[in-house]
């Protein structure tokens, strides 16, 4: 089997008595789709932190590449090529879509300190950030401000940003979140195609579209793995259904 | 041309003419004044830039302006004095000179305060800039050499290659293209990729992180950048009062900076322009009626504040677009 691209070993994150991360160990394979699901709380959020670097953990190591990056800052392991959206949608909120894209353009071609050349006359930003509008459909919407785009619209443009940075993995944290069933449809297909440019750490609720992308599932619950596996294993897994898709289904 | 470029080119000939209106009606004390409120916008043009595009709210730029200010001073009395600087370096009395020493002792001096700064923010950074700001103000102060509590005059003004600075026209002039300079390079560099990130990162510095751009580093860069014009500007105010004091770095000038952007319009090119002449005014018509102009301020910035926080650009000409 191929090396993994994201090697995770023995993760440990506590917030003084609670143990978000409890020794979780994953690893992310190229040409995969590798879903993170769990119950509200398990810590799918907190492990996705430590992995794109706001959170630091306690212990244990993050591989990315074969490169340890777990003393590395959020920008730092971005430049490396970790792409990351937000559960909720972080943009720049006074800039418009398109000038969102143009600043992960911008920092994929690797340098902000230009001084002179304007931004909306360069068409080595504006080109690329254009088209990567184009790929979710946002084109139409490229001059309006962030702040005034419909929640699902921000959604598309997180997903515009990851995509113009090129990475070498994605990590979504709950890219469908809050968006209808025709939205979460679109995606989920759209989704698809990324694993070829990418592999995808992806934490999702919505199990329609976890089954339909996910090569491999890992469950957590309360800061621990108990089951990793295809989607096949994973939904015959008698503790799996007991912890969490019992509820659900 | 948008509402808001005409209402900048308006502000821009009003405080051409009037001054040079002035001068040929003989009232050289508007054209002082008029260049009062130039080397005002310029030191606030650069405090725009970290706090209007940056969002860096430095309570102590003082500290760059009035280093400014004895950087002119302090070569200006060698120079009277035919002393050396140091060893063997002459001081001069040459304005651009002056200026590119203030612009760079500015620049310096900032970095190292920007890289413990910046590593708080809120509160924090406001208090830690205060604070390196009140710690170059007492040390002007304890220092005789340089004047100390009592300042340090200067006998004449500093020269300029072919342009006789006494006068208060042709010094209203330089201050005047020195403040259209900021604001070009104001302009340009918000247009440009260091800008976008500069803003970016003020509205939302994760996203920027999220990137790969540290926002750290830009920050960082803003603020000496910013510090350097302020510094420029405090070279020019110290030869428009030929003196220069404590005041200068003051807690109360980095007051007064925050103070005008705020009038003018956060941000926004024109703002210190405008928050300047306010200001001027106010304390020039309302100081002539009472002592007690600064309530009257006061009253205005709480309506400000409260009710139009673009201040006047914004008032006058509505929601900046970022397309």
């Amino acid at each position: 089997m191929s090396e993994p691209v994201l090697e995770i070993r023995d993760l440990r994150k506590s917030f003084g008595a609670l143990k978000a991360t409890d020794g979780v160990s994953l690893d992310l394979r190229p040409g995969q789709i590798h879903a993170l699901i769990g119950p509200n709380g398990a810590g799918k959020s907190t492990l996705i932190h430590q992995i794109a670097g706001s959170l630091k953990a306690d212990s244990g190591t993050i591989r990315f590449l074969g490169q340890d990056i777990g003393g590395l800052d959020m920008a730092a392991r971005a430049r490396l090529g970790l792409a990351r959206s937000f559960q909720i949608s972080s943009l720049a909120q006074e800039f418009s879509a398109l000038r969102n894209v143009m600043l992960a353009v911008q920092a994929r071609q690797g340098n902000s300190f230009r001084f002179f050349r304007q931004v909306t006359s360069d068409n080595e930003l504006t080109e690329p950030a254009m088209a990567m509008l184009e790929r979710v459909d946002l084109a139409a919407r490229a001059h309006v401000p962030a702040a005034e785009l419909s929640h699902g619209e921000r959604r598309q443009l997180e997903i515009a940003i990851a995509l113009a940075l090129s990475p070498k993995a994605f990590l979504f944290d709950e890219p469908m979140a809050g968006m209808g069933p025709e939205g979460s449809k679109r995606l989920t297909s759209f989704l698809d195609g990324l694993r070829h440019e990418a592999p995808m750490l992806l934490v999702e609720h919505d199990m329609d579209a976890v089954f339909a992308l996910a090569d491999r599932i890992s469950v957590l619950v309360y800061g621990r793995i108990i089951a990793s596996g295809t989607v096949d294993e994973i939904r015959s897994d008698p503790d799996v259904r007991r912890a969490y898709l019992g509820e659900a289904a | 041309m948008t509402r808001e470029t005409t209402i900048n080119l308006l502000l821009a000939l009003l405080l051409l003419g009037a001054p040079i209106l002035a001068a040929s009606l003989g009232e050289p004390f508007y054209v002082t004044l008029a260049t009062r409120i130039a080397v005002l916008a310029l030191a606030a043009v650069g405090l725009n830039l970290a706090l209007g595009l940056g969002g860096l709210l430095s309570f102590g730029h003082a500290a760059f302006f009035g280093l400014g200010g004895y950087v002119a001073g302090i070569m200006a009395t060698h120079a009277f004095n035919a002393e050396p600087l140091f060893a063997n370096i002459e001081a001069t009395t040459s304005m651009p000179l002056i200026w590119i020493t203030a612009i760079a002792v500015a620049g310096l001096v900032a970095m190292p305060i920007g890289a413990i700064s910046l590593r708080t923010s809120g509160v924090y950074f406001i208090m830690i800039t205060l604070a390196f700001a009140q710690m170059i103000y007492y040390f002007a102060i304890s220092w005789p050499a340089y004047g100390g509590e009592d300042g340090l005059s200067m006998s004449m003004r500093n020269a300029f290659p072919g342009v006789n600075t006494a006068k208060p026209l042709p010094y209203f002039l330089i201050c005047y293209a020195a403040l259209m300079a900021a604001l070009l390079l104001f302009r340009v560099v918000e247009g440009s990729r260091f800008g976008s990130a500069l803003q970016a990162a003020r509205q939302n510095g994760t996203r920027v992180a999220a990137v790969g751009i540290a926002p750290f580093n830009i920050r960082l860069v803003a603020f000496a950048l910013s510090a350097m014009i302020t510094g420029f500007a405090g070279a020019l105010y110290a030869d428009l009062n030929r003196f220069v004091g404590p005041s200068m770095l003051s807690w109360h000038m980095s007051g007064e900076l925050i103070v005008l952007i705020i009038l003018g319009g956060k941000g926004r090119l024109f703002g210190p322009v405008a928050g300047a002449m306010i200001f001027v005014f106010f304390e020039y018509v309302l100081g002539g009626i009472t002592e007690r102009w600064q309530f009257l301020l006061g009253l205005i910035l709480l309506g400000i504040v409260l009710f139009a926080r673009g201040g006047l650009l914004g008032l006058l000409s509505g929601k900046p677009r970022h397309v």
